[in-house]
């Protein structure tokens, strides 16, 4: 027959100070492992979310980041003139080419710059990559020195508010506006004119992205072997979504290392813990062990029960680790991604399957924790147990 | 009265492991942290004051031209000029490993002459005069244009060997890049990096941008490092007005840059080493509390022997000091030896480094949580009355 749940929930209610501490070092250590998930799934979401499944990406051949791309006024000619090219209501191609370049600029807050995304866009950008929100201000007028800045980032570099210059080379441009773009990469750039940027920024002739809707997307294996086996345009192309996940993937993995390794450690530190505590509580209830044998509970029970107690002291300090790291949910940080060599500003994310990612872990670290001095404890002898 | 401390210490042995270990544990990880810190520090050091780099004012990523390269060397102060231009190519058969390539031209090795030495290197084939205060070694490399220069740890990792042809996929200069390895260096200065491979300007230019001639930056030597403020100034006003404007600092400032985009990476690091320290503090209070609850009736006898009150907290504050000293000794110099000159992943930064004062902050805030962990334990049985402690049955 089992131990009733309820005795170990008494004896570890029964010392406050002891349950408190362990729980409560067991609790940063999950609150840590939370923020480094929280960290990774926010960085994940805002560029995994960028772009139209539909939409398809076109890039140099062997162009790892859209900076390092390029695709000529020419090329990108012959490419939207492509009969897979879905045409718009206004009879024009629905096809954006884009001209990508960073511009280091300097913090708001902190000191020292970072680079930041200015996208020259085509006019059917906006409605081709979708998602775009204007939050403050208004859309830039094409063919003027007009941008719009993410929000996101307006708040973390100098000049970004609505009527503020920014200076690009020799010219200076106005930023007319605020926008959102439903928490896509798109949130970390400065978007305007590619016909007015190109020629200010000295970058005629090339353009370095090219994104288009085609008009059947199931084509899309077909579209990609037209175009890539094309001698004249040397492309790679792929989904747009699919080019701006690779994008995270070497961030992601960083900070999935560095926050395992800091996991890990804590966490043996944490098993020290709550051995330690197992160890004492059963030190002290030698007699009460005894006991429980005397009366007919088999030695498994026993030590069945005392990793119950391990886990139940484990998960209340999951808990309090839960709950530590709520205030993380939401806040907006930023740092260089540099597979594009940008600032992205991304939210830590805490979803509910990294919480229950977070109380397994911390069950684990209860039965681990629990298994040795739950085994000493069954091992007792009745003789010495009572007589001490 | 120290030998009874040792006693106490040794009679919960797996109690003492338990705590000293998880004080180790988090000592280790909070000088890992502190370690991160201190090779962003390093990775600032790295330039040297009396070198500048020149970079288009827009951002790294755009070009400056060659024709600048005149008019920057005849400004007065500046010694000597070289081209560093970013390849960023990938070994083809592993496209992740991420490892940093640089097109250099002639006086670059010149400039960092220095900073490294050639370990190995293939002999020239003719007699060829190297550029001045370049190492002799070098003959081979200069005298094949596909030659390149590759660190030590590079040729180790990639398993390569001296005279082997490579090939490198270019992504922003398409195509392959077949290169032969004519020389290995090792660097004397850790901030140089060992982890890079070098190539000739010319190649790049002739191969990958049809005689076009664009710079990513250029680096400068100065005959006075003193004047360094009046050399930038001289340069970035020449430029002003030109298309592209440039931007000068000194390699400490450039180094320095690429720290700063980090954004609040380094303040999230200190959190959580904040985190740690609170978490074993709690640890190392709740052992010390229980060990001494324990021990509450032989606190009775000690006293009924007459060590004073004073003396009994001196002896529960010094077992729970040399508990989290040893600990924190144990993983702090764990962190200094396993993690100091190992390399990060991520590409841009130097190796690691942990600093002494780290190592010794970690030892201090151990004996810091030692003391903070015994005191209240300390405090119960030093002012437990002998009566109370022997009536206690259990």
């Amino acid at each position: 027959m089992a131990i009733p749940l309820a005795y170990n929930l008494r004896s570890v209610l029964n010392r406050p100070m002891s349950t408190a501490t362990t729980a409560l070092g067991i609790g940063l250590t999950v609150a840590i492992y939370i923020g480094a998930l929280a960290l990774a799934a926010g960085f994940k979401a805002s560029l995994v979310s960028t772009g139209d499944p539909d939409n398809i990406l076109l890039l140099r051949k062997g162009a790892d980041s859209e900076i390092s791309s390029g695709i000529s006024l020419e090329h990108s000619n012959i490419i939207k003139a492509n009969p897979a090219v879905a045409v718009g209501p206004d009879g024009r191609p629905r096809a954006s080419t884009e001209m990508v370049i960073v511009v280091n600029k300097p913090r708001l807050g902190q000191t020292g710059s970072s680079n930041v995304m200015l996208r020259g866009v085509d006019a059917a950008a906006a409605d081709l990559r979708g998602g775009l929100t204007i939050v403050a201000g208004r859309m830039f007028t094409p063919g003027t020195d007009e941008v719009i800045v993410a929000k996101r980032i307006a708040g973390r570099f100098a000049n970004c508010n609505v009527g503020d210059k920014l200076r690009f080379e020799q010219r200076d441009f106005t930023v007319v506006g605020q926008f959102t773009a439903s928490g896509s990469a798109f949130e970390s750039e400065i978007w305007g004119d590619a016909n007015v940027l190109m020629p200010a920024l000295n970058r005629t002739g090339f353009y370095q992205t090219l994104v288009f809707r085609p008009k059947d997307p199931k084509q899309f294996a077909q579209i990609k072997k037209e175009l890539e086996s094309d001698p004249r345009l040397q492309v790679d192309v792929k989904h747009e979504r699919e080019f701006y996940a690779d994008q995270s993937q070497a961030f992601t993995t960083l900070i999935t290392v560095v926050g395992t390794f800091i996991t890990v450690i804590m966490a043996i530190g944490a098993l020290f813990g709550a051995a330690n505590t197992m160890y004492a509580t059963i030190g002290a209830r030698t007699r009460e062990i005894a006991t429980l044998l005397v009366l007919g509970f088999t030695p498994f029970a026993v030590m069945l029960s005392f990793m119950m107690e391990s886990v139940l002291l484990a998960l209340i300090g999951g808990l309090v680790g839960c709950i530590l790291s709520l205030p993380m949910n939401g806040i907006t940080s930023s740092t260089t991604n540099f597979q594009s060599f940008s600032e992205m500003a991304f939210q830590f994310k805490i979803t509910p399957p990294i919480m229950v990612q977070a109380l397994v872990f911390s069950a684990l670290l209860g039965v681990i924790g629990g298994f040795f001095p739950a085994l000493k404890a069954a091992r007792q002898t009745l003789s010495r147990s009572l007589r001490a | 009265m120290f030998k009874l401390v040792l006693v106490n210490l040794f009679r919960n042995k797996i109690r003492t492991f338990l705590t000293m270990a998880s004080v180790t544990v988090a000592l280790f990880l909070f000088c890992t942290l502190g370690g991160v810190l201190d090779t962003l520090q390093e990775s600032i050091k790295v330039g040297s004051e009396s070198r500048l780099v020149v970079r288009n004012k827009i951002s790294l990523v755009q070009w400056i031209p060659m024709a600048y390269r005149q008019r920057i060397q005849s400004v007065p102060g500046v010694k000597l000029v070289a081209v560093q231009n970013w390849f960023g190519g990938q070994d083809p058969n592993d496209k992740r490993g991420f490892f940093a390539q640089f097109a250099v031209d002639e006086p670059y090795m010149a400039i960092y002459g220095k900073d490294f030495e050639i370990v190995q290197h293939s002999d020239a084939q003719a007699g060829v005069a190297v550029p001045e205060g370049v190492d002799p070694k070098l003959a081979a490399f200069y005298l094949e244009r596909t030659a390149c220069v590759v660190g030590q740890k590079l040729l180790v990792k990639k398993g390569w060997k001296i005279g082997q042809t490579i090939t490198i996929a270019g992504t922003i200069f398409p195509g392959d890049w077949p290169m032969t390895i004519r020389a290995v260096y090792h660097a004397k200065n850790k901030s140089f990096g060992e982890e890079v491979l070098f190539f000739h300007y010319k190649y790049l230019s002739e191969k990958g941008l049809g005689g076009q001639e664009p710079v990513g930056t250029y680096v400068l030597e100065l005959s006075d490092p003193s004047q360094a403020s009046r050399v930038i100034q001289a340069i970035d006003s020449q430029f002003e007005n030109a298309a592209p404007a440039t931007l000068t600092e000194t390699e400490q400032a450039f180094s320095a840059g690429f720290v700063s985009m980090y954004g609040n990476v380094p303040f999230v690091l200190r959190v959580i080493g904040l985190a740690i320290v609170f978490s074993i503090l709690l640890i190392a209070a709740n052992t010390m509390m229980t060990a001494i609850r324990e021990r509450t009736s032989e606190f009775g006898v000690l006293k009924t022997l007459g060590f004073s009150d004073g003396a009994v907290f001196r002896m529960v504050v010094t077992e729970a000091a040399i508990i989290t000293l040893g600990g924190g000794l144990l993983g702090a110099l764990g962190a200094k030896f396993l993690v100091d000159g190992s390399a990060m992943t991520s590409g841009f930064l130097p190796p690691m480094s942990v600093y002494w004062s780290t190592v010794i902050t970690g030892i201090i805030i151990a004996v810091v949580i030692g003391a903070i962990s015994g005191l209240i334990p300390a405090l119960q049985a030093s002012r437990l009355r002998i009566v109370d402690a022997l009536r206690r049955v259990d």
